[in-house]
């Protein structure tokens, strides 16, 4: 025994440059890193409540757009006249003076079958009665957005033409409804937002809790010319193996839950919230999140064990 | 040959002490040169560990300078400190196995790190297993072995990557005098055809003896007595055991 082997290792040279571990070696290295059994179902959890929020953010996105490119651009005069017949020619002549606007691209008198028919559910068969006078409505299209000053020059227009014109822009009426859904988007924005730093902590905490438990064998590491970011890439592997198994749990599960709210929201047959579906470009991003966990938990593994690393030698 | 570029470590006035607790190492100054082999001796308590600490670079001196291979190892950034381990062959008195891991791959560990391939891993790790008599053990994990056997797991993976400086905490203390005397040979081996400089620390007085041409270092009480005066000159080949009184 007192020969040394002749056989020697070839090492790479001695520059000071950082080598990874390969895989199976590193894997060996640390075989309890799995952060314990309810980290993954964690991730998984966190990560189906962002799924199912960022679905939901979106789909009130494409509510609030649909409704707004169809409304925004568009006003409703109202001839308020009790005699029939002056609110017929009023609205006759401030149809025709409404279509030489430059602005308008369109203009309709909206038949009275056709009010009838609205009002019907509240009034029933009185609602075609002469006894209620109805105003006329005229449906004008706008070739874009206007502003509180052109609706106003639209009303100074009509006044000659027609005394009992009042111009409602749609996209005023509705502003109640936008900013509830724009207050709706924001929420699901803070709670994406709340469930990442959430996923955050959780890793954190796991990987710190990796580290306490393998600490000896981190310094053995250590002593054995071992730099830190060989240790990082060991703890990595754990980190990214976890999130990865709580990331396509996660979506799984919150794809299931967007399914049937999808159905729910479905069955209400509301013309609204038909304008509430997810495209394509939608069904990226919410395909997107499970990767973003990742990164996520990638992320923070690192800089928590670089910062454990950092307390020793 | 005491010149600054031969010296392998240079401690300059060092102590050492824990926390706010008293110098466990004080006023430690001497010089360790290539290719010498040296026994560090002393009563238990008297700071062999915390000293062969500062040596293996697990712990950084409370005050003093150590230069280790040329460079000024205190103000060296940590992230440079690998480079250096690297250089180090280490027996640790408890061991220190990564107990899931196979007698083969916790010697073959140092090579991995090192960024050896794994083709030029497996000749040197059965032939160094063979070399400690353990061949037959290889795929066994420390949990299985007895004592002895993971010490000589523990010098196997020492001295495996060739180091420049092997440090040994009491090597020899769970084997039979037998397996003590292989693993000294194995010591002086590398230290004769390496060029491996080499420092014991041990208890074994009969240690001594068995080495002829090695220097003693003392530590009594965290200060360090050179009965041979090696340390402040050039290692002279000169048998210095039998001047060694009895500890």
């Amino acid at each position: 025994m007192t020969e040394l082997p002749t056989a020697e290792a070839r090492l790479p040279a001695d520059d000071g440059a950082t080598v990874s571990l390969r895989g199976s070696v590193a894997s060996g290295l640390l075989p309890q890193t799995r952060f314990g059994g309810p980290i993954p179902w964690v991730i998984a959890i966190l990560i189906a409540l962002v799924v199912v929020a960022a679905a939901g953010g979106l789909a009130l996105r494409n509510l609030a757009e649909n409704a707004r490119a169809d409304l925004s651009d568009a006003v409703t005069v109202q001839i308020v006249e009790a005699n029939a017949g002056l609110r017929k020619d009023q609205a006759e002549a401030a149809a025709q003076a409404l279509a030489g606007q430059p602005l308008v691209t369109s203009v309709r008198i909206v038949p009275e079958a056709e009010l009838t028919e609205l009002l019907e559910p509240w009034f029933g068969a009185n609602a075609a009665s002469e006894d209620l006078p109805v105003p006329a409505l005229i449906d004008v299209q706008l070739s874009r957005r206007a502003s509180a000053a052109e609706i106003d020059r639209l009303q100074t227009l009509l006044e000659d033409a027609a005394p009992g014109a009042r111009v409602d822009a749609q996209s005023e009426w509705l502003r109640p409804v936008y900013e509830a859904l724009a207050a709706l988007q924001y929420l699901a924005l803070a709670l994406i937002a709340l469930v990442a730093f959430a996923t955050a902590a959780a890793v954190w905490l796991a990987a710190r809790s990796a580290f306490a438990n393998h600490r000896d064998t981190v310094e053995i590491i250590h002593l054995l010319g071992g730099t830190d970011r060989q240790v990082t890439g060991i703890f990595q592997r754990s980190v990214v193996r976890d999130a990865a198994f709580g990331a396509v749990v996660g979506l799984l599960l919150g794809l299931g839950a967007v399914w049937l709210l999808g159905q729910q929201f479905e069955s209400l047959d509301s013309g609204m919230i038909a304008g509430g579906g997810l495209d394509w470009q939608d069904w990226l991003v919410i395909g997107a999140i499970p990767l973003a966990g990742i990164a996520l938990a990638l992320i923070t593994g690192r800089i928590t064990i670089a910062l454990a690393l950092r307390r020793m030698l | 040959m005491n010149d600054r570029a031969s010296e392998i470590v240079k401690f300059d006035n060092v102590g050492l002490r824990y926390g706010t607790d008293p110098e466990v190492l004080s006023d430690l100054s001497f010089t360790l040169f290539p290719g010498s082999f040296y026994f560090l001796t002393g009563a238990s308590g008297a700071g062999k560990t915390s000293l062969l600490k500062l040596l293996y670079l697990a712990q950084r001196p409370s005050r003093g300078a150590i230069r280790m291979f040329g460079k000024d190892i205190i103000t060296l950034p940590r992230g440079r400190l690998p480079d250096f381990r690297r250089r180090l062959g280490v027996v640790f008195q408890d061991f220190r196995l990564v107990e899931h891991l196979s007698a083969f791959d916790n010697v073959a560990l140092p090579l991995r790190l090192a960024g050896a391939r794994e083709v030029d891993v497996i000749k040197p790790v059965s032939d160094m297993l063979d070399w400690v008599g353990l061949s037959h053990r290889a795929q066994a994990h420390p949990a299985t072995m007895s004592g002895g056997e993971q010490q000589r797991v523990a010098i196997a993976r020492a001295v495996i990557a060739r180091p420049r400086m092997l440090i040994a905490d009491e090597p020899t203390g769970n084997v039979d005098p037998e397996m003590a005397l292989k693993l000294l040979r194995l010591f002086e081996a590398l230290n004769n055809r390496v060029g491996t400089t080499v420092v014991v620390a041990t208890h074994d007085v009969h240690l001594l003896k068995k080495v002829p041409d090695s220097l003693i270092m003392r530590l009594n009480k965290g200060r360090l007595s050179d009965p041979t005066g090696a340390l402040r000159f050039p290692p002279r080949s000169s048998s210095v055991a039998s001047a060694e009184p009895p500890l």
